[in-house]
């Protein structure tokens, strides 16, 4: 009965650790930057799925705790590398960013390319 | 004798939602290789996020029982549901500021086999589609100065 | 406000339980208490707390979520089908989409929604239109849309202030 389950759980965790693979060939290859972090993103939920069904395939449940953590840290390190490549910085506070928009002319914020003219 | 049906149901359940979101998340996977352009791969990549990842752990749950590790799994399908449509949208805001252009029209897949090693880069796409960019011509101008 | 920073200290102290799971340890017990009350000292004194700060502790999101998972799944099934066809045809398309939401909480529910829904993602929003890219031309139906904007309205109690068909352009009050 319970052996049944365990067999699920395992074959769950190797069909996610395939689709990882598949996600690891488009980071390796994705031709754009927001590809490879479209990439990672959805990598980063996997491992959370996976760190779960692993909590459960050895039996302690530490493990679900790690997932939490790492659905966290995941969202935050998505947005934390977007707003690096936007203005290679991370202290950048957003308001600036509203008043720079309304003003007249609107200068286009290409990642990287024009961001030295601007501050 | 009805505390094993209990358990027979309770695992059918189990394994059912489980098989479904490995398929969901195996065919998001795939068609994160197989599209052709960085904004329609993004829906396959949502159907992971959403669909596969809600399964996969609704499916834990069914088997943790009611415990503290089912309510540490309904925590982290909430997070899940809550932040990755946010992440997705911030990635693809990002994109479109950059004046990332979008493949527009019908498409239809090339061939069948070498989807996977042909990189296709969508900066040499020509961007003839009609994309209605608020600004269009100033990102093209920078990207012609640069 | 005195009510939301109550709602946030009780789910808070839930939070905790939740993931301490140890309910008879004083010593964990007391830290949880404190850093607790830290937590909702600081967000009151940066004065951030207000109905944004708790959403959705409505019964009405609940079964938007459940309304939202059936459409979920439905138009799950039309991506993936799409993606695994040999032929994979599909014809991705830019549409703009009225967003008549008067308060942020309803903007972000709606435009959230589209984006959790495969095949549709909101890629920008400007004033009172979103601009969506969908997967495939047929899930760009004006009346969907308009169905699911009402229907996150309703979850978050915000008054819809113009027609969502019509997406005349209306008077917003700010929330900042």
């Amino acid at each position: 009965m319970t052996e049944f389950l365990y067999y699920i759980n395992v074959g769950t965790a190797f069909f996610l650790l395939i689709g990882m693979v598949l996600l690891l060939a488009r980071l390796l290859s994705g031709p754009t930057l927001y590809d490879r972090i479209l990439a990672v993103n959805s990598f980063g939920t996997k491992i959370v799925l996976f760190l779960a069904v692993f909590a459960l395939i050895i039996g302690r449940d530490d493990g679900v705790d790690i997932a939490i953590l790492y659905a966290l840290m995941n969202f935050i390190a998505t947005i934390a590398v977007l707003k690096f490549f936007r203005y290679s910085a991370l202290g950048v506070s957003l308001e600036d960013d509203f008043i720079e928009e309304e003003s007249p002319p609107v200068v286009p914020r290409t990642s990287r390319a024009n961001k030295g003219k601007q501050t | 004798m009805s505390g094993e049906f209990f358990h027979t149901t309770q695992m059918l359940i189990a394994s059912a939602l489980m098989i479904a979101g490995v398929f969901f998340v195996i065919a998001g996977a795939i068609g994160v290789i197989r599209l052709p352009d960085f904004y329609t791969r993004m829906h396959a990549a949502g159907v992971t996020d959403t669909l596969g990842a809600e399964l996969i752990i609704f499916g834990l749950i069914v088997q943790a029982g009611f415990s503290q590790t089912s309510l540490k799994l309904v925590l982290i399908a909430f997070f899940l549901f809550l932040t990755s449509p946010t992440a997705t949208h911030a990635v693809v805001g990002a994109a479109w500021q950059s004046g990332l252009k979008p493949k527009l029209g019908k498409y239809k897949a090339p061939a069948p086999g070498e989807a996977i090693v042909k990189p296709k880069s969508k900066t040499k796409t020509k961007a003839k589609t009609k994309a209605k960019t608020r600004r269009k011509s100033p990102v093209k101008k920078a990207r012609a100065k640069k | 406000m005195i009510r939301s920073a109550l709602v946030l200290l009780v789910l808070l102290s839930a939070f905790w339980l939740a993931l301490s799971g140890y309910l008879d340890n004083p010593v964990l017990l007391t830290v949880g208490a404190i850093s607790v009350l830290l937590v909702v000292a600081m967000v009151w004194r940066m004065k951030i707390i207000d109905t944004e700060t708790v959403p959705y502790l409505h019964g009405k999101s609940l079964g938007y979520f459940a309304w939202m998972f059936v459409q979920i799944t439905k138009s799950n099934i039309e991506v993936v089908k799409a993606v695994l066809s040999p032929d994979m045809e599909i014809s991705p398309k830019l549409t703009k989409v009225p967003m008549p939401h008067s308060t942020d909480l309803g903007r972000v529910t709606f435009a959230n929604s589209i984006t959790l829904t495969p095949g549709t993602v909101s890629v920008e929003m400007q004033d009172d239109v979103i601009l969506v890219h969908a997967l495939l031309a047929s899930m760009t139906d004006p009346k969907a849309f308009a169905d699911m904007g009402e229907r996150a309205a309703w979850a978050v109690s915000d008054p819809m202030l113009s027609d969502p068909m019509s997406g005349k352009s209306v008077p917003r009050k700010d929330n900042k």
